[in-house]
């Protein structure tokens, strides 16, 4: 549980509902495919679409993924779970219920942690259950019409539910990214909130600190980070400004609207309180023997979590870097296949969460695109722990290998293709005694001034004399020598 | 070209001339045809299409040529309306399916017939190859399979303009029962060699009591319910409809069988040769008689035939065991309760929205809803959709449909522990013979009751069958029922063969006009 | 107990059936008659007892069969459509929707 920050005096509760499609091939009950963006109704097939006389035939696919996800934020994984009908009419629910799991779940309890900021926040899991998605309903172009594209209908969804453990839009919206990461990790949903892969709703109350739970209002269909920040935002303000003007909160489900940032009031579809849940008779208790949920975890790829960790145990990395490194399986292997070659985690590191990421966000690409591999990365922090060159020149040849295209750099082995690179610009650093010294001594005579007051006890003055060396020296003089020499010449 | 005989035979002794080629698959299905037209006054079809049953008839005449065909190629059937087809149209004996026509053949007609297919490339099953039989037609039902005198249909029978309900042969003026009422109308009157029926709360074992005929409605489980327009799908099962037990086994063991693909309530149970064992003798079978069966709810007729058959099974070898069944009479409310409770789920789907009847006018979405379903359903089924609506809305949910799924449960034990004592349990299958047209068609609690004994095998799931054992009141039919345990069915099947080897008076007298 | 006609009203609303006032005041009897039968059932005592919402449940080792994650469903859209009330497009018309 986290500690609350006020707003106004109140204290924020936020729980959240997420809806996250799963990757698999075909749908939760029948074979039809469940790719995103075919013509209306063609992925739709008789039993998607609810024809007289046909019944559903539970994916696998679908089953491992939960319990994939159950095993990952630490759930138990119920042994027999129930399937049940939620009752109501609408076009886009073609059988006039929507097969999900009641009473009880597959997926129960269970926990998400994550940083907000660099205060470790945890969120505590309900529940998450297996059901299918509903059709979509086009309003467009049909003059006082709906139409009704059941392609999406059967496609499997995990509804992930949590308890009302969040104190602040910005928790809210880690947790939310938190979930996304791991969801997509494991690979059991594309994470696409665009193509509403990824849907969120959340259910958002106020209180006075210490006070009874507020009624609640449930914000729907949150696809993107940005407006469900400001939804929340927006519909913690509206509740608080409610109260203090002395209106009771109705219980509501709310759309946001991401042109005028608003919440509104859904028209609420009737007796939506009364779903008439029931057990499916046309599906048997969902039976999971221990020994897949064994199989499973020992396929399970290694979570972000425990990767983190074993960041900070096996490479010495702070928190904050082994979090930020996992950020995406893509950057974590980068940095460890980076570390194998060089054996430099910090410096590793620092390059990968600094100018690497920098470059990235700049050129708007992800890790599968970065176009300095791994082993030119390790390549050029090499050089720079040998002090073959500066932090800051490894900055230019960096420069070189990102905008360099295969033909302007021959695909020797990485190192000497950075050596290449380093000798073609002359950024080797001076590390012949012999030359610098000559340097220092031409300096030093040239600044007769500066020896005095160092002699007379201003060390500052060696500062004076630094400048013009590394000057001479053109950059290349490695500054700790410099610093080392004169204070041999100058007896110091 | 007219074999007067072809219609009086049973499934075994047409699927051997058919084999031996003494009758053309396509001869057969021209004389039923034939058959059905002259009898078409007593209203058990609903749809027919001569082109499709032929050409089925070509395709089975060139397998036996072939030496490709199935065990029963080129045997004529009649399929409720309750089964999809796509060669004829599926109503479900409702004006919400009026003229519908399924995409689809359900497993059950495609394995009677060419094989699983479900007409769409569908995995491994739609290899699996079929009995060869020809569909002769539809035959009507009541509504959704509600009902059991078969007055609930809204279908115009062929020879009808208007909805008529189908006649019971022997008595044209009487019910033939329900709901597979046109399948057992249809085989009595020799219109059909076998049917297919659904029985729910007893639509496969009652209409076949009211109609003189045969009929088993196995475990649950058995046969795919997929294309079976559900009713109250932890309930429904198929199952066939013929003059003799021997029938009735051929025609199981084309229609059970795991289908993996479709039904995830069709047991893996492998299909059996029900046949096998018809010939046991049987000394030493202990058949139970639960005396709640035998309480003054049962008239005296039924009783008198119900016992003298009990006495001609001990005089085969049977011994009688007297056992109890004390929630009998609670499986009414118990049914009454479940059934709807999941019919008005099932048929949610019928909104106008996909499929079937839409209203013509409306103000908005839910008023095209609420008029397309108020035009489109009937009274009965309205009337247990709002039974089972209301049983599951919020408040009443565990004072009813929980509190049924327990004493569904109890009911279920009481059976475990008769078959302690006994091998399979005896008793009639209705209180009285069949009733007169309309007499309780205003009274649906009047039908409720009737179906008493019914119900405790569809809601333990157990194979039930009926066999004739004698006339009642008007000359009336009179069925025994047979339950047997779990998967049970060649021993029913055997026993209803032997008492119809030693008393063939029963299954083979035909009503009058039939012959 | 006994359902009154707000009962009633409240049930065809959730089941979207319109009944005409006769209609509806006939059913209210016919189920009220039924559910005089049905007040036997809730005297039962069931304390403890598992409910059994499926017969096949009562056989031994049974569990819900599980299908390979395969998509092999071809396009049937045309046959599917077949006796839908109104089509355009390849999209169901219903009246307009409003959220």
């Amino acid at each position: 549980m986290s500690t609350a920050k006020l707003v106004q005096g109140y204290e924020v509760v936020i729980g959240f509902e997420t809806h996250a499609q799963l990757s698999t091939q075909s749908k939760i009950f029948s074979r039809a495919p469940t790719a995103f963006g075919a013509e209306p109704n063609t992925q739709a097939c008789a039993v998607d679409l609810g024809l007289p006389g046909t019944l559903p035939v539970m994916n696998k696919g679908a089953v491992e993924r939960a319990i994939q996800f159950g095993l990952a934020i630490g759930s138990h994984i119920a042994p027999r779970s129930i399937f049940a009908r939620k009752n109501y009419f609408y076009p886009d629910l073609p059988k006039g219920y929507q097969i999900s799991q009641f009473e009880i779940p597959v997926v129960q309890g269970g926990q998400v942690e994550f940083f907000l900021g660099d205060e470790k926040k945890t969120v505590r899991l309900v529940r998450a259950h297996l059901e299918e998605d509903a059709g979509k309903s086009l309003h467009e172009d049909f003059i006082g019409q709906s139409g009704i594209d059941l392609n999406r209908a059967g496609t499997p969804l995990l509804e992930i539910v949590t308890e009302p453990d969040m104190r602040s839009s910005e928790e809210a919206v880690a947790y939310a990214k938190e979930l996304h990461k791991i969801v997509t990790w494991i690979g059991i949903c594309d994470g696409n909130m665009q193509e509403g892969s990824f849907r969120c709703d959340a259910n958002v109350s106020v209180r006075k600190p210490g006070g009874e739970l507020g009624t609640r209002r449930e914000i729907k269909n949150l696809n993107s980070f940005k407006f469900m920040q400001q939804a929340i935002d927006y519909e913690v303000r509206w509740q608080i400004d409610q109260i203090e003007d002395g209106h009771a909160i109705q219980q509501a489900t709310v759309l946001f609207d991401p042109d005028t940032g608003e919440t509104r009031s859904m028209r609420t579809k009737e007796d939506a309180a009364d779903y008439r849940y029931f057990p499916d008779p046309d599906l048997p208790p969902l039976v999971i023997a221990p020994e897949w949920v064994e199989r499973v975890r020992a396929e399970m790829t290694e979570l972000p979590r425990v990767m983190a960790e074993r960041f900070v145990r096996d490479y010495g990395l702070p928190e904050y870097d082994a979090t930020t490194l996992t950020q995406s399986k893509a950057m974590a292997a980068y940095f460890e296949a980076a570390v194998a070659l060089c054996k430099q985690p910090k410096l590793v590191s620092n390059w990968v969460m600094g100018e690497v990421s920098r470059r990235l966000n700049a050129d708007e690409i992800g890790m599968d695109q970065v176009p300095v591999s791994a082993a030119r990365l390790a390549a050029l922090i090499t050089r720079i722990h040998d002090s073959t060159i500066s932090n800051n020149a490894a900055k230019e040849v960096f420069d070189a290998l990102w905008n360099a295209t295969g033909a302007q750099i021959a695909d020797t082995g990485a190192l000497s293709v950075v050596d290449d690179l380093i000798e073609s610009k002359g950024l080797k650093q001076m590390n012949d005694s012999g030359e610098l010294e000559k340097i220092i001594d031409e300096v030093l005579a040239a600044n007769a001034k500066n020896v005095e007051e160092f002699k007379a006890g201003n060390t500052k003055a060696l500062n004076g004399l630094v400048g013009p060396i590394m000057k001479a020296s053109k950059g290349k003089a490695n500054p700790a020598q410099v610093n080392e020499l004169l204070k041999k010449k100058l007896g110091a | 070209m007219a074999h007067p005989e072809l219609h009086n035979m049973s499934v075994a002794e047409l699927a051997l001339a058919l084999r031996n080629k003494q009758v053309s698959a396509v001869e057969t299905a021209q004389h039923f045809l034939q058959r059905i037209d002259a009898h078409k006054a007593l209203g058990a079809f609903v749809d027919l299409n001569a082109e499709a049953t032929l050409a089925q008839a070509r395709a089975a005449d060139a397998a036996l040529a072939a030496g490709t065909a199935g065990p029963l190629a080129g045997v004529p059937i009649a399929h409720k309306d309750i089964f999809v087809t796509r060669d004829f149209a599926t109503t479900a004996g409702s004006r919400m399916l009026k003229g519908y026509r399924s995409p689809f053949d359900a497993t059950v007609v495609a394995r009677m017939g060419a094989g699983v297919g479900h007409g769409v490339p569908s995995g491994p099953a739609a290899a699996a190859a079929g009995a060869g039989m020809v569909t002769l037609g539809k035959v009507n039902c009541d509504e959704f399979a509600m009902g059991s005198s078969n007055e609930n249909s809204a279908i115009a029978p062929i020879g009808y303009d208007t909805p008529e309900p189908v006649r019971n042969p022997w008595n044209t003026s009487r019910v033939p029962g329900g709901s597979s009422g046109g399948s057992a109308a249809a085989v009595a009157a020799c219109l059909a060699p076998a049917a297919t029926g659904t029985d729910t709360g007893g639509s496969i074992r009652q209409p076949a009591a009211f109609c003189g005929i045969t009929g088993i409605k196995p475990t649950y489980g058995r046969a795919s319910r997929y294309g079976m327009i559900a009713y109250a799908s932890s309930l429904d099962q198929a199952g066939p409809m013929a003059r003799s037990a021997e029938d009735c086994a051929l025609l199981l063991s084309a229609m059970c069988g795991p289908d993996p693909d479709r039904d995830s309530t069709s047991l893996d149970t492998p299909a059996e040769d029900f046949s096998a064992s018809l010939n046991a003798q049987l000394k030493g079978l202990r058949i139970g008689i639960p005396k709640e069966f035998f309480g003054e709810g049962l008239s005296a007729d039924v009783r008198a035939a119900v016992d003298a058959a009990l006495t001609r099974y001990e005089a085969l070898g049977a011994q009688l065991v007297p056992i109890s069944l004390p929630r009998t009479e609670l499986s009414i409310p118990v049914y009454y309760i479940i059934a709807p409770a999941e019919a008005s789920s099932n048929l949610s789907r019928f909104d106008g929205v996909k499929f079937g009847h839409r209203a013509k006018d409306y103000t908005d979405l839910v008023d095209m809803y609420k008029k397309t379903r108020a035009q489109g359903f009937g009274d009965e089924v309205k009337r247990r959709i709002m039974i089972g609506a209301y049983v599951l809305s919020h408040g009443y949910y565990d004072a009813y449909y929980l509190q049924a799924q327990k004493i569904r449960r109890m009911i279920a034990d009481d059976f475990q522990q008769a078959f302690q004592s006994c091998d399979l349990i005896a008793g009639p299958v209705a209180p009285t013979v069949a009733w007169k047209l309309g007499e309780k068609s205003d009274d649906p609690v009047a039908n409720y009751l009737a179906d008493i004994f019914t119900l405790p095998a569809s809601l333990a799931g157990l194979p039930g069958m009926s066999l004739p054992v004698g006339f009642g009141e008007g000359g009336m039919p009179v069925g025994m029922q047979l339950i047997g345990n779990y998967l049970s069915e060649a021993r029913l099947l055997n026993a209803a063969h032997q008492f119809q080897v030693a008393h063939p008076e029963f299954h083979t007298a035909r009503p009058e006009g039939t012959a | 107990m006994s359902l009154t006609s707000a009962d009633i009203s409240r049930i065809a609303n959730l089941a979207r059936l319109e009944l005409a006032p006769d209609e509806s005041e006939r059913m209210r009897g016919q189920i009220n008659d039924f559910f005089a039968i049905v007040e036997q059932m809730r005297q039962v005592n069931t304390e403890g007892i598992v409910p059994l919402a499926h017969p096949v449940v009562a056989l031994p080792d049974f569990a819900l069969r599980l299908r390979e994650d395969v998509a092999s469903e071809a396009n049937q859209r045309e046959a599917n459509q077949h006796s839908a009330p109104a089509v355009e497009r390849g999209l169901f018309l219903v009246p307009k929707v409003i959220e």
